[in-house]
């Protein structure tokens, strides 16, 4: 059977959904694919346009690559507008020529509409839909001061604050009294107008513009029939959407008296070889402006292809959830309470700017309808009750008022019935997401990956998040790997967002990805990895608080609040001259002195104070920091190898020395310990080491993911006989790959036994570059072993940094009154507390 | 009787740290001023003295929040306490005294107990 022809007439995000679903079915083999955009570019995130403006360039918002339609055998012919369409004889027209189908799509979408204002044609008078537009306004505002959005409703609100981005006074120009009157009542617009006022954009209200003319101070000015006028350097219209219909309405398909393509429950217009989707289609006398409904759409109408009778879309919910100019603005269903019969709950703090509205029942068993500003954390559960219909408590009141006055705790995934919709862009049910977990999804990504939830618009991340982990609980899994209560994450996962985001601040990072402002578990854990990743001295300005107290104070904090020191002596080798110097500043400073097991000398008991003053001789004589406050190498201990001892095959203390000078300094998400053995008789102990190096006659064995101390563990044989090139490639390889991967605090022991698929697993990874990531490993650690700086040395050369450590700020000779001391051995140590 | 108390002057703006803490000696011994910008009011001001090791090391301590409540974690065994009621949230029966605190121009001023002998002081 000779293939039938489908063509696809936009390449928007509907469309594009629609694509994705059609290839992945049956139904695929059954076509040749054509797609038509009217745009120059390939179909990109519409939702989040306004990233634009803030860096994101067109491939970041891409939705596939032009490969993923090659690969389909899909055409796409970009920058070939549709213009013509005869039903008769089954073609379309475009500039470049004429083409059959067999099924047309039109998944056209909306374009802005622009008042029929005299002067709206003026070169700097925009709209706010395409890249191509936002090329324009940005161009347009370089040489301007100020812009106009003509329209207050989301988007427009959105718009000014893109022109806010721009650096231009932003104003919003709105013909009704309130702003979003689509969405908020009276005291939710009047709260919003408040606060968008407070952040400096300025608002006018009841004001219509009769007339665009040329400006006295800036560009151009607008004329108010209330003879008020007002100048600006540009105009951004956001009066609305309107479907794009225009096809169908030269070619008599039904269309709606204010515009859409008609559309039944199966997605296809009065033609049946047509089908409309998205925002070009009316259903039901309605044009869904969002684009959870138009991928609704989209599923159908492949399922409707693929012949399934039962595929019907059955309407959409049109609840939003946003932050615009960051302020939280939500509406759920009858926002408006137009139900017959309706009441209302209202709880409105104008001292903090929080409002929130219900919309209930007759009856007052049901929630029909809700609204919120200035806090959106009960948007979940309000949402819940309204969609699923959840019979409301006996004080309904409690669901929006504050804990501190009685509220209720939010609604627990467990009070969800199995079809509560979680993910309404993939339309995705709890129902569903127990079905993925029961079939084998362990944690949120799998969830996530297999069913596709929460990979639209996101906002329905934080309720999938508690579905997953209360049903994972249920079936008595252990959960949250989230960090702690301001990330949502784990560390891994964390890595992962700065890496890819290029974040590198905390305050970044918490407010774009957490919330609060954080805690003694995630800041140093955070702090780690942006060392891990940047390299940035740890006492920079932006690290200061985010560090442990002994990484803030690079040293080690003993029980009476004074410090440890320990410096650095790769594999163990001191020189008598350097020795001396540690005895010397031993005794001047009278610091109990002890060897470690690590093969280094630790010196006790210097006040904050002291600690600068210390490692300024120290640091003249030749040392550097010892890393032993952080979660870095520690030490690399060795036995005298082949140099005296007479068994010794190769030169373990080289070996020892060269790899503490690679891998020191470098943050891990644990303590990281190596030994290098001269001989298989293994006196550096190293298989109880997280790297432990054995030599061979032929070169080094490979021991990783040892542990000594609570948990003893066998290193296990990673690889035998390597060179030392290799052998220190394959270390970078497998360090970087932990630094990465590991949770907080996991040492490489317990991530070894944590790794799906073991030794083996890593083997593949590190040794035959299964993942393909070897080479970026092996640049990352490049990268941090070239910025390495001794920390010590940088704190002591900077007054600045020297002043955090000041014992009292207002008294530099107080001595601390607490600690005190007595002597035992000859040497002194603190005065234990009577308990 | 109410102990007489005074606003004493204790350091600048310039010796805060933000997000962080810092150590003073005042009158009543040492305290801990830590300047949360986020925050409004910014400044805390609790006893330096962590009660569980008698150690004056609470201003080193992480600062951020738990449950919306500012809090520091002592350094040594890392309890947690509220910076504006001084309650340690892992143990009931523990607090840290706390201080008023205001911003005078440039200075950081805490009320502090006028006559607080400094026997302890060595
Ligand atoms: C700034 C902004 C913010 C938004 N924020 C949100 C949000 O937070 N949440 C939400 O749910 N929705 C949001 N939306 C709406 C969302 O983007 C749309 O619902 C969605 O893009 C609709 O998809 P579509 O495929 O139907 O239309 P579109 O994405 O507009 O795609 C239609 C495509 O068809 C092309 N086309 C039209 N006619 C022809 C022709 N004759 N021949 C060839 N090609 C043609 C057009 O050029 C266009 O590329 C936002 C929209 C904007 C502009
Ligand atoms: S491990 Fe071998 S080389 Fe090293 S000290 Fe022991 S016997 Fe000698
Ligand atoms: S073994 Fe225990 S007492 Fe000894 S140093 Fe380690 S933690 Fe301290
Ligand atoms: S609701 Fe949009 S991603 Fe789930």
């Amino acid at each position: 059977m000779s293939k039938k022809t489908l063509i696809v007439v936009g390449n928007g995000m509907v469309g594009h959904h629609f694509l994705e679903q059609l290839v992945a079915s049956p139904a695929a083999a059954d076509y040749d694919i054509l797609v038509f955009g009217e745009e120059k570019q390939l179909a990109y995130d519409r939702v989040h346009l306004s990233e634009y403006f803030a860096g994101s360039t067109h491939a970041d918002l891409a939705m596939g690559t032009a490969d993923w339609y090659t690969e389909q055998g899909i055409q796409l012919l970009l920058n070939e507008p549709v213009t013509g369409l005869d039903r008769d004889q089954r073609t379309v027209t475009t500039p470049k020529g004429d083409y059959h189908y067999d099924e047309l799509v039109l998944a056209t979408g909306s374009y802005p509409f622009v008042p029929p204002i005299e002067g709206r044609e003026h070169p700097h008078c925009f709209v706010y839909r395409t890249l191509e537009d936002l090329d324009a306004i940005r161009a347009s505002a370089q040489a301007g001061k100020s812009g106009v959005v003509v329209g207050g409703g989301l988007l427009g609100l959105e718009a000014a604050n893109a022109l806010k981005s721009l650096g231009l006074q932003a104003h919003v120009v709105e013909f009704a009294p309130r702003l979003m009157p689509v969405q908020l009542d009276t005291d939710g617009g009047a709260l919003l107008r408040h606060k968008i006022e407070e952040l400096g954009v300025q608002v006018h209200t009841e004001k219509a513009t009769t007339a665009i003319v040329a400006g006295e101070e800036a560009r151009l000015r607008m004329n108010f029939s209330d003879d008020s006028h007002l100048e600006t350097d540009l105009i951004v219209f956001s009066a609305g959407i309107r479907p794009q219909d225009a096809l169908a309405r030269s070619s008599g398909l039904e269309v709606g008296e204010r515009g859409g393509i008609v559309v039944n429950d199966q997605c296809t217009t009065s033609d049946p070889h047509i089908h409309a989707i998205g925002e070009c289609a009316l259903w039901d006398q309605r044009i869904f402006g969002l684009v959870a409904p138009g991928y609704t759409m989209a599923r159908t109408l492949a399922s409707v292809l693929n012949g399934d009778q039962e595929a019907a879309f059955t309407g959409a919910d049109m609840s939003t959830k946003l932050k615009l100019l960051g302020v939280d603005v939500g509406s759920i269903g009858d926002a408006h309470g137009q139900t017959p019969g309706a009441r209302n709950i209202r709880f409105n703090d104008e001292q903090i700017g929080h409002y929130r509205r219900m919309v209930i029942s007759e009856d007052g068993k049901k929630l029909l309808g809700a609204i919120l500003v200035g806090d959106n954390s009960h948007y979940d559960t309000l949402l819940q009750y309204a969609l699923n219909g959840i019979a409301l408590p006996d004080n309904p009141e409690t669901l929006i008022l504050p804990e501190s006055q009685g509220g209720a705790p939010a609604l627990g995934p467990d009070a969800l019935p199995e079809t509560a919709s979680i993910c309404s862009c993939h339309n995705v049910t709890k129902g569903d997401i127990c079905g993925a977990i029961d079939a084998g999804c362990g944690d949120l990504g799998s969830v996530k990956a297999e069913t596709k939830a929460s990979t639209g618009c996101g906002g329905c991340t934080a309720l999938l998040k508690n579905v997953v982990d209360s049903e994972l609980e249920k079936r008595g899994v252990e959960v949250s790997k989230d960090l702690c209560e301001h990330f949502p994450y784990s560390r891994q996962e964390l890595f992962h967002l700065v890496k890819v985001n290029g974040i590198r601040t905390f305050s970044t990072l918490i407010r774009q990805h957490g919330r609060g402002h954080g805690c003694d578990i995630c800041k140093p854990a955070v702090g780690s990895i942006l060392a891990s990743c940047w390299n940035e001295h740890i006492l920079a300005t932006d690290h200061v608080p985010l560090q442990d107290t002994n990484d803030t104070f690079m040293a080690n904090m003993q029980k009476n609040g004074t410090y440890s020191i320990v410096p650095r002596i790769p594999g163990g080798e001191i020189t008598p001259d350097k020795l001396i110097v540690l005895g010397e500043v031993a005794k001047q400073y009278n610091l109990y002195t002890k060897i470690t097991g690590g093969q280094r000398v630790d010196l006790f008991g210097a006040t904050l104070s002291e600690l600068p003053e210390i490692w300024e001789q120290l640091i003249a004589a030749g040392f550097e920091t010892g890393h032993a406050y952080g979660k870095s190498l520690r030490t690399v201990k060795s036995c005298v190898g082949s140099t005296w001892c007479r068994y010794g095959v190769q030169d373990s203390v080289g070996m020892a020395i060269r790899l503490e000078d690679r891998y020191k300094g470098l943050r891990a998400p644990h303590k990281v310990k190596m030994a290098v053995s001269g001989c298989t008789r293994e006196c550096a102990e190293a298989q109880s080491k997280d790297f432990g190096v054995i030599a061979t006659e032929n070169g080094w064995n490979l021991y990783v993911c040892g542990n000594g101390g609570m948990r003893p563990r066998h290193a296990d044989l990673f690889a035998t006989d390597l060179s030392d090139e290799e052998l220190i490639r394959t270390i970078d390889r497998v360090v970087m790959l932990y630094v990465r991967t590991a949770d907080r605090l996991q040492r490489t022991s317990v991530w070894m036994e944590n790794l799906e698929g073991g030794l083996e697993y890593l083997k593949q990874v590190v040794l035959e570059d299964s993942l393909g990531i070897c080479a970026e490993l092996e640049e990352h650690m490049d990268g941090i072993v070239g910025t390495y700086q001794c920390e010590w040395k940088t704190a002591v050369e900077d007054p600045e940094k020297r002043k955090r450590f000041r014992e009292f700020v207002n008294a530099p000779e107080k001595k601390d009154p607490v600690q005190q001391w007595t002597t035992e051995r000859d040497q002194r140590r603190p005065v234990l507390e009577s308990a | 009787m109410k102990a007489r108390t005074c606003w004493e002057a204790v350091c600048t703006v310039e010796d805060l740290v933000p997000e962080s803490g810092i150590a003073v000696w005042t009158a009543a011994g040492p305290v801990a001023v830590f300047y949360l910008p986020h925050r409004l009011p910014a400044l805390f001001a609790i006893s330096h003295t962590d009660p569980f090791s008698g150690a004056n090391v609470l201003a080193r301590g992480l600062t951020g929040d738990l449950k919306g409540q500012p809090v520091v974690a002592s350094p040594l065994y890392k309890q947690h306490f509220n910076l504006v009621t001084g309650q340690c949230l892992e143990d009931e029966a523990v607090s840290v005294q706390t201080y008023p605190v205001l911003l005078d121009g440039n200075e950081i001023r805490l009320e502090v107990p006028v006559k607080q002998s400094e026997t302890e002081a060595a």
